[in-house]
Parts: structure tokens; sequence; C-alpha cells
């Protein structure tokens, strides 16, 4: 099956009634109207100008595994540690992210198969609170690998994060280590850890388990990177190079394996999963 | 002459007044009793401020130029220190200084940023800003570190890793990755202490140990306030707000199990007795690596992995 019919079958934005608001979509690189079906159908990426657009856990679940996947449920945290509060308090930003998004943090699981092979695939989604790591993506981390490591099957993670989830302090930061040891023990189990990076990936989840891959792969014209932009900007005061921070950039100071069409992850992935698996003793 | 922080003002007074006091003071007037009320007045004030220090007033302590720095410790703390150079990839880079020494009798790898005490070593290390090649000597030396049975002691104080151009392209995400992995993998003892500030993935990267102490008006965070506030508030001016929100303190962080130990400062902060809070933070140290000393590496790791696994979860 083709992706995109594999992205037809299982789109569940293609039940929402359309409306003229939300039959076009503007791309965000070349600002052509596209169709949103089409736009979707071409899994967010445009059909004018490649330019590839954030989408959604639930996509990406299925534009890259086989039908018929599992998807994991979010591990419970304790929320709202610190009793944060901002402008707004956090358990009223959590409910609002939820309302707005279907899971109930930042990453999420599932467990199934990409053209045959199987794995456990987490993505993490930008529009649930900028898929900034707190407990509950650190935990979600953690418990997918467990379960590859139960399954022994290669962990896949699609990273996106603007950083770390202030509204959780030093518990956020307290991630890095805690995600690291979970890379750590799939690396001692033999099994294959593959980072798909997705736009944005920034801060301390770049700094933690989106380097830790045996390969990273990258989505075109994502921005990767540890310091923000205007943070760099405002301690150097220097003009920042065209493409700064960007895949290709990555790719090139050989922070990246390889710069993928989502179009061709799937198969990307099947490759690499054949490669690398671990298989028995011959 | 000291400097005094913002919110020192009544005790900068009153220091002065006794400054006047004492060169007013002659072979005909005697002012001791005078002087003597206002030394005692002063240290009252003192103590009772510092007893009471708001996140926000911790964040400026931690920051003191007059707060003893990394070679304030190795002076008074080690002996013999051997600087090891170089991450034998690009550079030397001086915002994380590390090398062999001694503590007390026991023999370590010591790993630490230094901020600098003037412009000139201010510029030389950067302002405790690590850089990839800063991240990735450390790595060397923890992996020298764990195989010839050397504990590892960390002392942090940073406000955040190097945010440059030349950091990104050199993969300054990559080098904190791996070097928070490489304290993880330590088959020896580790023991962090968070001396001045605890920047964000700067400073955890060389934190992620079995044991983790603080000083008493450190701080460690995610992020500095001024950066939360203009992020969550939109403006820095609520630094103050976000020093409480985020939970930075020593005395914060132990209650939910981030760090284990606190180390008390000498009244007034480690800037006005920084030999004292040397001394302190020695004694810590020992006594931390003494304990660890009994266990092997195989409980060692569990230890680390254990204490992040269920970070927050307790
Ligand atoms: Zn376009």
């Amino acid at each position: 099956m083709s992706w995109l019919s594999r992205v037809r079958n299982s789109l569940p934005f293609g039940a929402k009634r359309e409306t003229a608001d939300n039959l076009w979509i503007k791309c965000p690189a070349c600002d052509e109207m596209v169709f949103t079906k089409e736009y979707d159908e071409n899994a967010r990426v445009c059909p004018k100008c490649d330019h590839h657009g954030r989408i959604g856990t639930d996509m990406r679940f299925a534009i890259l595994l086989d039908q018929g996947y599992e998807v994991l449920p979010t591990p419970q945290v304790r929320e709202d540690p610190l009793k944060f509060k901002d402008t707004k308090a956090y358990p009223a930003r959590l409910k609002q992210a939820r309302a707005k998004n279907p899971h109930p943090d930042a990453l999420t699981n599932a467990a199934g198969a990409i053209k045959g092979h199987r794995v456990v695939l987490g993505v993490q989604d930008f529009a649930f609170m900028g898929g900034s790591m707190g407990m509950a993506v650190g935990s979600a981390f953690v418990h997918g690998v467990d379960r590859a490591l139960k399954d022994r099957v290669p962990y896949v993670i699609c990273t996106a994060a603007g950083g770390a989830r202030m509204q959780e302090g030093i518990l956020s930061l307290m991630q890095m280590p805690k995600t690291t040891v979970a890379v750590r023990r799939l690396k001692e189990a033999g099994l294959p850890y593959i980072v798909v990076l997705t736009d944005p990936t920034t801060g301390g989840v770049t700094a933690s388990y989106a380097m830790l891959g045996d390969v990273h792969i990258a989505e075109p014209g994502c921005l990767i990177g540890f310091a923000g932009a205007r943070v760099i900007q405002n301690t150097i005061r220097e003009q920042l190079p065209d493409g700064f921070q960007r895949a290709e950039y990555l790719h090139e100071h050989g922070m990246v394996d390889r710069v993928v069409h989502r179009h061709e992850l799937r198969d990307e992935l099947a490759m690499l999963l054949d490669y690398l698996s671990p298989r028995a003793a011959a | 002459m000291a400097s005094y922080l913002e919110f020192e003002k009544p005790i900068a007074e009153i220091d002065s007044r006794i400054t006047e006091l004492e060169s007013a003071s002659g072979e005909d007037v005697d002012l001791s009793g005078e002087i003597e009320k206002l030394r005692e007045k002063r240290a009252t004030l003192l103590g009772g401020t510092y007893a009471r220090l708001s996140p926000w007033q911790k964040t400026q302590v931690a920051r003191h130029p007059g707060r003893p720095h990394f070679r304030d410790y190795v002076a008074n703390i080690f002996d013999d220190f051997v600087p090891l150079g170089g991450d034998r990839y690009f550079a030397e880079d001086e915002a994380i200084i590390g090398g062999l020494a001694k503590l007390g009798e026991r023999r370590v790898v010591l790993i630490g940023h230094e901020k600098g005490h003037d412009t000139e070593s201010r510029l030389r290390h950067n302002f405790g800003m690590g850089k990839p090649e800063g991240y990735r000597k450390a790595i060397r030396l923890m992996d020298l570190a764990g195989r010839f049975g050397l504990p590892v002691v960390t002392l942090v104080d940073t406000s955040g890793a190097f945010p440059g151009i030349e950091a990104e392209e050199r993969g300054q995400a990559e080098a904190i990755a791996r070097s928070t992995e490489a304290c993880l993998a330590l088959p020896v003892p580790m023991v962090s202490a968070i001396v001045g500030e605890g920047g964000s993935g700067g400073a955890v990267a060389l934190a992620s140990a079995e044991r983790v102490l603080m000083f008493e008006h450190a701080v460690y965070s995610v992020i500095s306030p001024e950066g939360c506030a203009s992020i969550l508030w939109r403006t820095a001016e609520n630094a103050p707000d976000a020093a409480e929100a985020m939970k930075m303190t020593a005395q914060d962080l132990l209650k939910i199990g981030v760090i284990d130990r606190i180390v008390a400062e000498p009244v007034g902060g480690a800037h006005r007795a920084p030999e004292k809070a040397c001394a302190s933070l020695g004694k810590a140290l020992e006594e931390e690596l003494e304990t660890l000393g009994e266990l092997d590496s195989t409980r060692l790791r569990a230890m680390r992995e254990e204490r992040f696994l269920r970070m927050g979860e307790g």
C-alpha cells in the first residue's frame, strides 16, 4: 500500500467537516494556498515547494507503521509537582492542551511494525505544549524503551520539542539523564535505537536522547539545535549563517546521518531496521 | 571594599557607619561601645537576611563575583592538582577544567566549570560557559577515571553551556548528551557539587551522579529566571517570580529529591568567607566518597540509574 492510501485510510482529520476556514491551508514556506485535503493526503508536505509541515502523532503513526499497530497508554505521572504558576496555572495549561490534542501529553508510543520489521515507535507532538519535555514525556520515553526491551525490538523515536517544560522546573531537566538511562539500556541489550529528527527539535531534548541514536535521520529543512537562535544572537551579536540549525546544516556538520524526505521515511526506516535488527545467530 | 548586593543595602549602611565611627575614634574620643553595638546589630541583620533569602536573592548570591570559583576550591580543598587539557578532537576549553587531584589521601579525577575572577580570566574561561570541546574533554577524563579506578568529583558552576554559532556547529547538544551518558556509565563513584549556578543542560552534563550536593545558597534550574520570565511572562522583569516558581534553591531541591545534601555556607554567603566555605565542601566531599568507596561498579551504576528513573515520581 502506498503512503498516500495509508494516510487516507487512517486520517482522523478527514472526518472533520469542511468549512471555508479549513478548506484551504497556507503553506508556511511559500505562502501558496493548498487544499487542506490535498495537503493532508500529501502528509503535510507542500505540493508546491516540498516544505515539510508539522504533523501530529496519529498521522505519523499512520505514515510509518503497518496497519494494526497498538497505541500504548501514556504513563501516569505526578501532575504539577511544583504547583507552578506563571500568568496561568500549569494545570490550566495542561487542560487546554489536552482539549486540543488526541493524546494526554507530548510523547506517545505505538508497538507495531514498519514493513514487517517489528518496532516500538515513539512520536513527540509539537502541538502539545510545544512538544516540551516534562515528566510525562520522559516517562513515556522510558516506557517505550521498556516495551522495546521486553519485545526485543528496536526503538524508533520521532523527536519534536521546543525544549524543556519550564512549568516542571528542575524536574524537566532531570528528564535528560532519565531518558539517557533508557538509551543506555537499549544499547546494552544490543537493540537499535533510531532517531528521526523533525521540526523543531531543540534544547534539552536535542541535548539528550535526540543526539544519542545509532542512526540520526532528519526531515528536510527541520530546525535542530541546542540554543535558540535569539539567545545566540543576544549573546554573540552576530548575524547567523544561512540555513543555520537546519537539517542540512547539521548533516554538513556531522550530527545527522541522512536527510530523508517524509514520503521516503517509511522505506528508509525499513531498510535501516533490516540492516540493524537483532537476528538469531546464524 | 566588598561589593554589596541590592538587598544588602541595610548591611552596607551599617558597615559604612562602623567605618565612620572607627575613623572618628581617637585618643580623646572612645566610640568602641557604640561600634560594638553596631557590630552586633550587623551580625543579627546579616544572619537574619541570609536565613531568609528569596530564590531570586539566592540567584544573586550564587552569581556573586567574589564567590569562590574552581581555582579557589582547587587551592583550598585539593592537593597536587594536575590539570589535563584538550578533547583530542578540536581544542582545549578552559570553561571546563579537569585533571588529577588528591582529596586527602584519596586520588580523584576532578572536573568543574571555571567562571574566572577578573576581566582577563573571565574571557579566557568564557564565563564558565562550556563549549562542545569542554564537554568532550570531560567525557575523556571520565573515561580515564573509569579505567584507572579513580572516583570522579565535579564542581558545577555555570550559567549554561555556551550558546554560539561555533558551539552549535561542533555539536553542543551531542557533546552534552554524551557527557551525561558518560556520567551514568562510570564504574567508579561520582559525587557532584552544585557550588554556584547550576544552569540547565550545561550543568546536568557534569552532574548526573549518584550523589549530588549543593551549597546552601547555590541555585540549580532548567533555565535562568530571566530566560523563564521572558518566555512565560514575556518580560525578564518577572525573573523574581520565575525564580520562585521554578523551585531552584538547595532547600527546595532537597525536598523533591533532586539533590542529596546541603553544604552549609558561612553566615552571609560563601563570598564573605571563601576559605570556610571551601573547608565545609571539602569535608562533605570526603564523607561522600568514603561512603561510596564501599560499593562496587554494578551497585554504583544501579544507584545512578534508579536515582534518575524515579526522579520526581516519589
Ligand atoms: Zn510551499
